[in-house]
């Protein structure tokens, strides 16, 4: 335990320390970096569902639009305001999708597999709609005017700290509990452990930290609007839960991280004069070569990254 | 209360259109228990494959807007489709047969972005006008109707509705009275025990995508005769709908999906109609999340008994 907590100030001195130098790279690779934590912190998290409670989530853009539009509603209304306005709007937008995420939480009480699926993706389409008929929040037209609060420090701060509560979380009694619940249901509840709490707590836990990713995407881009948080970026997030390897914790950071830089470094293959036309044309494409990708990885690798060898008893058909 | 009978009878249209695709949905889940996302794609390459055979059939047919042109557009397309569907699922979905689940959705995520992405490739990413295939204008309605001979009904949306039910037959037949659909139907119920008897669970499977395909082709089509504007993007949302129905009815159950179709068909109508556009999908989205509540498992669909 001690060592966890030396290993977590370890990464976040180090964090701060590679934050300082980063100051003065390249706005489109220091755009790049921020990117990738705000992903990690939303992969990381939805995990803790999809990954280690075998819960089917198909919704966390739904928490990330909740923390975003909380956080920015009240640095604005606190006139932009300070470093400590933002960590405590941050905390705020993050509360704020715990609380939506045990709106979402209860029905998955009566709810399992694909059913729950679709009623997480149907509070993400209505969290969305409520948004986008909010004159306060803008509405369709989105909301902007934050100050760019969000740096490299304070967004990966957010991934370490995310990473040591999920994995601290899985390393507990409780993560026994998430994992009992993951592998048979059934056989948890015989043996008086409480499904329901578990399965709500995972959902509160996973709701806040995308409430969090979410505060700092929106003082990061300094404007957001309903259709960022749509379907596809929910489903983004789970292609890298399951990418990475469902319930490993490195595995899910690893594909976080790469499936935010791939797209980037297709953009780049693509403007490299020296390469042939024709796979210049293919780079182009970059999002055809991804899905593609996506495919060719799942055919070759079903069990992910870096997952477990076996399949798991309830995923056998 | 005729503004209301209009509002129902505009969303029959949709509401069969989310039926067709519906269907789809509910029988690969039947068999392989899985959703398959890729599935709203594929109703968007109905309308393109419509998009590209309808001036040749038109052609064929003498020119101008016919009966016997548009249906013929309806069964390449048909064709078409449930070729690519099952292409899609000899390629993609066979290899990963005795893997999770989970696997299998990955897959057909990526399979639903390849078709979007490459579609906005090859057909532009600019909608595109649908050619009339069949000369869609409002009926006039006998004045001995009395008030009701004010309502507007439309060729296009009687061909629709017309055509979603001799298809929805034309599935009951094939499902409950051929050797095939009783494979299908033996393959749901348990598929180990249907292939100890014979079943060839390959083929019934490839069979269950094609047909499904056809029908979200056939939806393809029919969707363009009302609207005339397509877009490779137009299988997202129509797709992400008739999932919805598929769910709303018992996934799984063949009258749920066409039932959920139509009853999402005609919600959906009577919010645009009543409350305002802008509130069409987070309503729709709430009533399945009230009905999930009362009835976990859809209106229609039966309840799986838990094994230990």
């Amino acid at each position: 335990m001690r060592d966890r907590r030396l290993l977590l100030l370890a990464a976040l001195v180090a964090c701060g320390v590679g934050a300082h130098f980063a100051a003065g790279l390249n706005p489109y690779y220091y755009d790049v970096l921020v990117g990738v934590g705000i992903n990690l912190i939303l992969a990381a998290s939805l995990n803790l569902v999809n990954g280690h409670t075998g819960q089917f989530s198909l919704g966390h853009a739904g928490f990330m639009a909740v923390g975003a539009y909380a956080s920015a509603w009240l640095t604005l209304r606190a006139g932009g305001g300070s470093t400590l306005v933002f960590v405590l709007a941050l905390l705020a937008g993050g509360a704020a999708a715990g609380l939506a995420g045990l709106a979402v939480g209860l029905p998955s009480l009566r709810l399992r597999g694909d059913y729950l699926a679709i009623v997480t993706l149907g509070f993400n389409e209505i969290i969305r709609g409520v948004i986008g008929n909010c004159e306060a929040l803008g509405a369709q037209r989105g909301l902007g005017g934050m100050l760019r609060h969000t740096d490299l420090f304070w967004t990966f701060t957010g991934a370490i700290l995310t990473v040591y509560v999920v994995t601290s979380l899985v390393g507990s009694t409780y993560g026994r509990g998430f994992l009992a619940v993951r592998d048979d249901e059934i056989a948890a509840e015989a043996v008086g452990i409480g499904t329901t709490k578990y399965k709500v707590l995972a959902f509160v836990v996973a709701a806040f930290f995308a409430g969090i990713a979410g505060g700092l995407y929106a003082h990061f881009k300094q404007y957001i609007n309903p259709e960022g948080f749509n379907f596809f970026r929910s489903m983004d997030i789970v292609v890298m839960v399951i990418l990475g390897g469902m319930g490993s914790t490195a595995g899910v950071c690893v594909a976080a991280a790469l499936l935010t830089v791939l797209p980037e470094g297709l953009r780049w293959v693509s403007h490299l004069a020296s390469l042939p036309a024709w796979l210049q044309h293919v780079a182009e494409n970059r999002m055809i070569l991804y899905s593609l990708l996506l495919i060719v990885l799942m055919l070759t690798r079903p069990q992910g990254l870096f997952g477990p060898r076996t399949a798991r008893a309830h995923d056998r058909p | 209360m005729i503004e209301f009978l209009q509002q129902l009878i505009n969303g029959l249209g949709q509401g069969s259109i989310y039926a067709l695709i519906a269907l789809g949905y509910t029988m690969v889940y039947g068999v392989l228990r899985f959703i398959n996302f890729a599935h709203g794609d594929v109703y968007m390459l109905g309308a393109f494959a419509g998009l590209y055979v309808a001036p040749w059939t038109l052609r064929l047919f003498g020119g101008g807007p016919s009966f016997a042109g548009a249906a013929a557009v309806l069964l390449l397309a048909m064709a078409v489709c449930a070729a690519a569907g099952v292409a899609i699922e000899w390629l993609c979905y066979r290899p990963l047969r005795h893997r999770p689940r989970l696997n299998v959705l990955i897959t057909a995520i990526g399979v639903s972005l390849f078709l979007e992405n490459a579609g906005q490739s090859v057909f532009g990413a600019d909608p595109k006008s649908f050619p009339e295939i069949i000369a869609d204008r409002a009926l006039d309605l006998p004045a001995s109707w009395g008030p009701f001979a004010m309502l507007t009904i439309t060729v296009g949306q009687l061909l629709v509705v017309g055509v979603t039910l001799v298809l929805l037959v034309g599935l009951r037949h094939v499902v409950r009275r051929t050797r095939l659909g009783l494979a299908m139907r033996a393959l749901a119920f348990n598929p180990g025990a249907a292939s100890l008897m014979g079943v060839n669970n390959g083929v019934v499977i490839a069979f269950t995508f094609g047909l499904g395909s056809a029908l979200a082709g056939a939806a393809g089509i029919l969707t363009s005769i009302q609207q005339s504007s397509i877009d490779p993007l137009m299988g997202v949302n129509a797709g992400l709908k008739a999932f919805v129905a598929a769910v709303l009815g018992g996934i799984g159950s063949l009258p749920g999906a066409a039932l959920g179709g139509v009853l999402i068909g005609l919600l959906e109508a009577l919010v645009v109609g009543y409350i305002s556009p802008t509130y069409r999908d987070p309503i729709v989205f709430a009533v399945l999340i009230v009905i999930l509540l009362v009835k976990p498992t859809g209106l229609l669909g039966g309840t799986e008994r838990e094994k230990v």
